[in-house]
C-alpha cells in the first residue's frame, strides 16, 4: 500500500520494494531507496524535531548534507544509539528504528517550548551576559543545569561493537562530486588512463541531475546519462567510483580525507562489513566539484514545519516520488524555485501561489508556470508563515509595504539563491573571492593542485558546466603524466540555469523588526540575533559568528553563513567583502570518532612487546607488569602469596642461593668499526681506549647539559666491538642520541651502530650458586674466578646455543647475565630453571629485581634520576673520566649551577621506625615545625620493604644530602610526619664481598 | 600530513616517516670543554624563533635513519628545499620572492 504522498509515476524508486520503519513509536511504510526524510514526507510526516535553543517544532529543510533541523536519533540496539543523525542523509531499511530529539514528554507537546515564548530573555549573547554572577554558582549550578538542558540526542552507554576500516590511496585525479561536472571531470581524466577516485556522499550518482527534471546530456535524461557514464567508469581498471562518500577535509599536498559509510544503510550488516571505512587519498591533481547548496528566504516563522528549499521539494518529487504538500506555496527571488513549482504542479500538486521578490523577472520558467495556470506576484514577499506544528498559512504583502492577505498552504518552498560551496577549496587554503554582480564568493586564488568547476566555482548552466569540468578533467590529468584521451566531451542537448537571488532579511525581517526570522536553524539564530551582536559592538564577523553561534552547528552553516554575512554587513553599513567570511575548517560533516580511530583501539591501539620468556612466566603464574610497550614479569607468587608475601621471598632465595630473572628488556646497542672506542669516550663520561678485551664497565652517558641520560654496563669484545646496554625505557632515545652524534657531529668517525634489542634474550642468574647453575650448561668458556672475574663478558655456548655471557650484577651478589638469540630464549631458560631448582634458586620478576637493587644502592635512570641530576649528585663521580678532554656534557658539568653548593644528592634513608615504608614522590623536610607552606629540600625516589634488611630502606634526592649524614629529616604525611634518618645509599654488604661469595 | 623528501632517499616520503631534530647549523665546538660560559650558553641553549624561513634538522627515523636538513616555513608550513647533513646552508632558495 502506497503511502499518502507517494505519487505513482514519479520518482526513481520502485514502489513495490517496502521497507516498515519507526519514529517515535510509530509504524510506517516506506520503499527501499528513500531517506528517512522521503520516507516520513511520503506518509505526510514534516514535524520531525524540536530546535535547539527555543525548542520549536521543525521539520525538513533540505534533501541531502546541509540539513539543520531534521536531526534524529537512529537505535539498532543498546550500543548503537547514533544521536544527530540527519533523515535527509540516513537511507532507510527494512526495521529502522527513528527517535526525535532535544524534546519532552513529546515531540507535539515539548515542555522545553516555553524557552520560545520567553524568548526575549534568551537573546544573541544570552550566556555569556546571564550567567556570570555569582561566580561560585557556575560550578554548582549553572553548568550542570545548562550542560543536562543542551545537547541533542543521547550517547550509547556502551562500547560501540561497530568496527572501521581505514585505508590509505594514490591516484593521479582526485574528483570531489558526483554531479554532472563531477562525472565529466573523470570521464575525461579517466580516458587518459591514469589512476582517478571519484567520490561522492550519496547513495546514487547524479548531484542536482537527481532533481533536474529538465537536463539532457548524449540523448538521454540526465539522471540516467549519469549512471550510465557511471557505469563506464566502474568497469575501467584506472578508476575507483566511492557512492555514500563524503569529502570531509582538504589538507596540505592534496591529502584529502574521505569517509564512506559502508554498511549505515544495511538492514544486517553482519559482522563482516566495516560501519565506515576511512580513505586517506593523496592525489597528484583534484577536481573540485561540489555544486552549490540553496539557500532559504529569511522571513518570519520560517522554520514552520513545511517550509522547505525548492530543490529538496523537487528532489522528494522526481527523485523518490514524493509530493511534499497538496496545496503549495513558493517564496522565492530567483528563477529556480519556478521549476519546482512547475514539477510538482504537473505531477498533480496545487501550487497555490508564486511569491517573488523580484520586480519584473522574465524567462521560460516563468513563462512555463504562467501557461500551467499558476499565480503569481512579483514584488512581493511572504512577511510571516502561519501554523505552528506544520505550516498552514503564507502571509503576503507588497514588498515595500501595504495591505497583505494570508494564503492557506500546506507547504511553502524557497529560495533565495544558489550558495557555491567553496568548503573543500576554502580548506585547501585558496582564498575565496567575492563576485560583486553575482553576490557569491567564488574561489579566487588557489594554493594547491586543484581546480574547481561547475556550480562550486560560480559556473551556471548544465552546458557551461560539462564544458569546463571536461576540460579540468583532461588537463589535470595531463599535469599528472596521463596521456591524450580518445573519448569525446558528453554533449548537453538540454540544461537548467539560474543564478542571481538575494542575501540576508527579506522584507518583514530587516532592520527594525524583531520578528523570528531564522537565519541558522540549527543554532536558532535569527535576523534580529545578527543585528543585535553588531550593535553591542561586534563589528567582525568572527566576533559576529562567536556571539551569536551564527553558522557554529554541526551543519557549520551551509544554509545560514551567507544570510548572516549579508546581515551583519547591511547593519555595519559596509560592503560584503569587508565584512569578510568566517574560515571553513574540515569536517565538512561530523566525523565519527570511530573513523578516525579505526582499528587503533582496545589492544591494538598500542604495541605489546613481549620477551621469549613470557610464556614461561605466565605457565608460572606470574603477574605482569607494563614497563613502556614490555610486558614484564611483575612476581612469581606460589599460592597462597600475595604480592608482598611473594617479593619477600624472592629477594631472601636469591641472596641465599640464587635466582632467574628475563632482563631481556634492557636496551642492547653494538658499536663496531675501528673507531669505537673513540665514539665510545666521546659518548659516555667513562674512559674506553684501555678496557681490555673481555672486560665490561659501568657507564653512563650525558646530555650536553651535563645531566644523566642513560647508564648500562658495556662490554668489549673485542677491539672494535662494544656490546652496549642502555635502560629498557631508554633504548630509542640512546639509539637516536648516538646516531645523531655519529653522522652530525662525528662523521669523520668510522663506526656502526646496530640496535641488538630485539636479538639477544637476556637471562640474568644471580646468587651464590649462579655459576654452580649456569657450569652445567657453558661450553668453551672457563668460569673460574680468575679467568673471568667481575666485570667480564666471555663468549662460548650454553646449552648448545651460542652465547655473550656477561659477568655483572645488579643484585650485589655473585652474578651472570646470560645472552643467547632471542629464537632460543625459552629453551635456554628452561634448562637454567632446571638447573636453578637443583639448587633451590627462585624466579624472581621486576618487583624484587628493584628491591636488591635498592638494597645495594644502585640507581635506576629515570626514576633517581630525572634529568636534572649530574653524575657528582648521584654519587657516581668515579665513573667520570678525569683526564678526558672531551665527552657530551664535559662543558655542561662546569656550569655554574651544576658545580654549586647545596644541589640534591642522592643519598639513603633509613625510617626511625623500620616498619615503616615511605612513599615514592614523599617530600622531605629540615624541619617540620614550620609554617606551611614548608621548605621542601628534597624527595623520596625509591622505597621498599627490604625482607633482607628486616627493615625498611629508601633513597632520596637531598639538598647537600652527603653533608648531612646522620641527621634525622622529616617527611610530612596526610597521618603524621615521619622521621628519617640520613645513610648512605648501601644497605647490605658495604664492601661488595658478595659479588664473589 | 605533509610529504617530505628525504635529500638521501631521494622522493617525498609522508611525515610520519620524519622526526624533527631541532635547529641546524649548530655545530659543536671542537674544543668544547674550553668554551666560556656566554658561548656555551649561546651554543645550548639560544634558538632562533622566526616567523618565516627556518633551517632545521629532520631525522628519517622511520626510513633511511638519516639525520639531513630542512628549509621550512614556519608560516606557511611549508617545506621549502631539503638537503644532506654537512651541507652549506643554502643562500638562495628556490621560489624565494626576495
Amino acid at each position: 500500500m502506497n503511502a499518502m504522498f507517494r505519487i505513482s509515476g514519479a520518482g526513481r524508486l520502485s514502489q513495490a520494494k517496502t521497507a516498515s520503519f519507526s519514529f517515535d513509536d510509530k509504524s510506517y511504510v516506506g520503499i527501499e531507496g528513500d531517506t528517512l526524510a522521503s520516507g516520513l514526507l511520503a506518509n505526510g510526516v514534516h514535524l520531525v524535531g524540536r530546535s535547539f535553543k527555543y525548542h520549536r517544532p521543525r521539520g525538513v529543510l533540505s534533501a541531502g548534507a546541509e540539513e539543520p533541523n531534521a536531526l534524529v536519533q537512529i537505535v539498532r540496539d543498546d550500543a548503537r544509539k547514533t544521536p544527530n543523525v540527519r533523515a535527509t542523509v540516513q537511507e532507510l531499511y527494512d526495521g529502522l528504528t527513528a527517535h526525535s530529539q532535544n524534546r519532552w514528554p513529546s515531540l507535539s507537546f515539548d515542555v522545553g517550548a516555553v524557552n520560545d515564548i520567553a524568548s526575549p530573555l534568551f537573546s544573541a549573547g544570552f550566556y555569556y551576559k546571564t550567567f556570570m554572577w555569582p561566580k561560585s554558582a557556575w560550578k554548582s549550578l549553572y553548568e550542570p543545569k545548562i550542560r543536562a538542558a543542551a545537547g541533542l540526542g543521547v550517547s550509547p552507554d556502551k562500547p560501540d561493537p561497530d568496527h572501521y576500516a581505514s585505508r590509505y590511496a594514490h591516484c593521479e585525479v582526485l574528483v570531489l562530486g558526483g554531479g554532472a561536472a563531477g562525472i565529466a571531470a573523470a570521464l575525461a581524466a579517466a580516458e587518459t588512463g591514469v589512476r582517478v577516485i571519484l567520490a561522492d556522499e550519496q547513495a546514487e550518482f547524479g548531484g542536482s541531475l537527481r532533481f533536474e527534471s529538465g537536463a539532457r546530456i548524449d540523448g538521454q535524461d540526465g539522471y540516467a546519462w549519469a549512471q550510465a557514464a557511471i557505469a563506464r567508469l566502474k568497469a575501467m581498471d584506472n578508476v575507483r567510483v566511492l557512492s555514500r562518500t563524503t569529502a570531509f577535509g582538504y589538507y596540505a599536498q592534496n591529502f584529502v580525507g574521505l569517509v564512506e559509510r559502508v554498511s549505515d544503510h544495511l538492514k544486517n550488516p553482519g559482522h563482516d562489513l566495516a560501519r565506515e571505512r576511512l580513505w586517506q587519498v593523496r592525489a597528484g591533481r583534484v577536481v573540485i566539484a561540489t555544486g552549490a547548496i540553496e539557500r532559504h528566504m529569511v522571513f518570519a516563522n520560517n522554520d514552520r514545519p513545511g517550509v522547505m528549499l525548492a530543490s529538496a521539494a523537487r528532489t522528494y518529487l522526481n527523485h523518490y516520488g514524493v509530493a511534499v504538500g497538496r496545496n503549495v506555496g513558493v517564496y522565492t527571488a530567483n528563477d529556480s524555485a519556478y521549476a519546482a513549482a512547475i514539477d510538482l504542479k504537473k505531477a498533480g500538486v496545487n501550487i497555490a501561489a508564486i511569491i517573488d521578490l523580484r520586480d519584473n523577472p522574465a524567462g521560460p520558467v516563468i513563462d512555463e508556470a504562467r501557461a500551467l495556470g499558476i499565480e503569481i506576484n512579483f514584488g512581493r514577499a511572504v512577511v510571516s508563515a502561519g501554523g505552528k506544528l506544520r505550516v498552514s498559512s503564507m502571509t503576503v504583502q507588497p514588498k515595500h509595504g501595504g495591505g497583505g492577505r494570508t494564503i492557506p498552504v500546506d507547504a511553502i518552498l524557497m529560495s533565495a539563491g544558489w550558495t557555491p560551496s567553496v568548503h573543500l577549496f576554502s580548506q585547501s587554503r585558496g582564498k575565496v573571492a567575492f563576485n560583486d554582480e553575482t553576490k557569491r564568493f567564488v574561489p579566487g586564488t588557489y594554493a594547491q593542485d586543484c581546480v574547481s568547476v561547475g556550480a562550486c566555482n560560480g559556473t551556471d548552466g548544465l552546458d557551461a558546466t560539462v564544458d569546463e569540468a571536461y576540460a579540468a578533467g583532461a588537463k589535470a590529468a595531463k599535469e599528472a603524466g596521463g596521456k591524450a584521451g580518445k573519448g569525446a566531451r558528453p554533449k548537453v542537448d538540454a540544461g537548467e540555469s539560474w543564478s542571481r537571488g538575494m542575501l540576508g532579511a527579506a522584507p518583514g525581517a530587516g532592520q527594525g523588526t524583531t520578528v523570528k526570522a531564522f537565519v541558522d536553524f540549527q543554532n536558532d539564530v535569527t535576523a534580529k540575533d545578527i543585528r543585535q551582536a553588531v550593535h553591542e559592538g561586534m563589528h567582525s564577523i568572527e566576533h559576529v559568528k562567536r556571539f551569536t553561534t551564527n553558522g557554529m552547528a554541526t551543519d557549520q552553516g551551509k544554509t545560514s553563513n551567507m544570510h548572516g554575512l549579508a546581515i551583519a554587513a547591511e547593519e555595519l553599513g559596509k560592503p560584503i567583502p569587508q565584512v569578510g567570511l568566517t574560515t571553513f575548517r574540515a569536517p565538512y560533516t561530523p566525523v565519527t570518532f570511530g573513523s578516525i580511530v579505526g582499528h587503533a583501539r582496545g589492544a591494538l591501539f598500542d604495541p605489546t612487546r613481549r620477551t621469549a620468556t613470557h610464556g614461561w612466566a605466565a605457565s608460572q603464574g606470574a603477574v605482569f607488569e607494563d614497563v613502556g610497550h614490555w610486558k614484564r614479569a611483575w612476581y612469581f607468587p606460589k599460592a597462597g602469596e600475595d604480592m608482598h608475601a611473594a617479593v619477600n621471598r624472592e629477594c631472601v632465595t636469591v641472596r641465599k642461593v640464587g635466582g632467574l630473572f628475563d632482563a631481556s628488556t634492557l636496551g642492547k646497542i653494538e658499536v663496531v668499526g675501528p673507531d669505537a672506542a673513540r665514539f665510545m669516550e666521546l659518548l659516555y663520561t667513562n674512559p674506553w681506549e684501555k678496557l681490555e678485551t673481555g672486560r665490561c664497565r659501568y657507564g653512563i652517558m650525558l646530555r650536553e647539559d651535563g645531566f644523566i641520560y642513560d647508564d648500562g654496563v658495556v662490554g668489549r669484545l673485542a677491539p672494535d666491538r662494544f656490546h652496549v646496554t642502555t635502560t629498557t625505557g631508554g633504548a630509542p632515545r640512546v639509539m637516536n642520541h648516538m646516531e645523531d652524534y655519529l653522522q652530525t657531529e662525528f662523521p669523520h668517525l668510522n663506526v656502526w651502530l646496530t640496535s641488538i634489542t630485539e636479538q639477544w634474550a637476556v637471562i640474568a642468574v644471580q646468587g651464590p650458586s649462579a655459576r654452580k647453575i649456569i657450569e652445567p650448561l657453558v661450553e668453551g668458556i672457563d668460569m673460574s674466578d680468575e679467568a673471568m672475574p667481575h666485570m667480564s663478558v666471555r663468549e662460548g655456548k650454553i646449552y648448545g646455543v651460542p652465547t655473550r655471557l656477561f659477568r655483572m650484577s645488579f643484585t650485589g651478589e655473585r652474578g651472570f647475565e646470560v645472552n643467547v638469540p632471542a629464537d632460543y630464549g625459552e629453551a635456554v631458560w628452561e634448562a637454567l630453571w632446571a638447573e636453578g631448582q637443583k639448587h633451590g634458586a627462585t624466579a624472581y620478576g621486576t618487583e624484587t629485581m628493584h628491591v636488591l637493587r635498592a638494597e645495594k644502592g644502585y640507581i635506576i635512570v629515570g626514576q633517581d634520576t630525572d634529568g636534572t641530576v649530574t653524575p657528582n649528585d648521584a654519587g657516581l663521580d668515579w665513573a667520570v673520566g678525569k683526564k678526558k678532554t672531551d665527552f657530551v656534557g664535559i662543558r655542561g658539568l662546569t656550569r655554574p649551577d651544576l658545580v654549586a653548593k647545596g644541589r640534591k644528592q642522592l643519598v639513603g634513608l633509613k625510617t626511625k621506625d623500620p616498619k615503616i615504608v615511605l612513599e615514592e614522590g614523599a617530600q622531605i623536610v629540615a624541619d617540620p615545625k614550620q609554617p606551611i607552606p614548608m621548605k621542601m629540600i628534597g624527595h623520596v625516589t625509591s622505597s621498599y620493604w627490604s625482607e633482607n634488611c628486616g627493615r625498611s630502606i629508601a633513597l632520596a634526592l637531598v639538598a647537600g644530602g652527603r653533608d648531612r649524614m646522620g641527621e634525622t629529616l622529616y617527611v610530612p604525611m596526610p597521618n603524621g610526619t615521619i622521621e628519617v634518618e640520613v645513610t648512605g645509599m648501601v644497605f647490605v654488604d658495604e664492601k661488595g664481598e658478595r659479588l664473589n661469595g | 600530513m605533509l610529504l617530505i623528501r628525504c635529500p638521501y632517499c631521494e622522493e617525498e616520503r609522508p611525515e610520519l616517516e620524519f622526526r624533527n631534530a631541532g635547529e641546524a647549523h649548530i655545530a659543536r665546538p671542537t674544543n668544547i670543554a674550553a668554551e666560556s660560559d656566554d658561548d656555551f650558553e649561546k651554543f645550548f641553549f639560544i634558538r632562533a624563533n622566526p616567523k618565516g624561513v627556518i633551517y632545521e634538522r629532520w631525522r628519517h627515523i622511520h626510513g633511511c635513519a638519516r639525520f639531513f636538513n630542512a628549509v621550512r616555513d614556519t608560516v606557511t608550513d611549508k617545506f621549502v628545499m631539503t638537503y644532506k647533513a654537512g651541507e652549506p646552508k643554502p643562500t638562495k632558495l628556490p621560489g624565494a620572492a626576495k
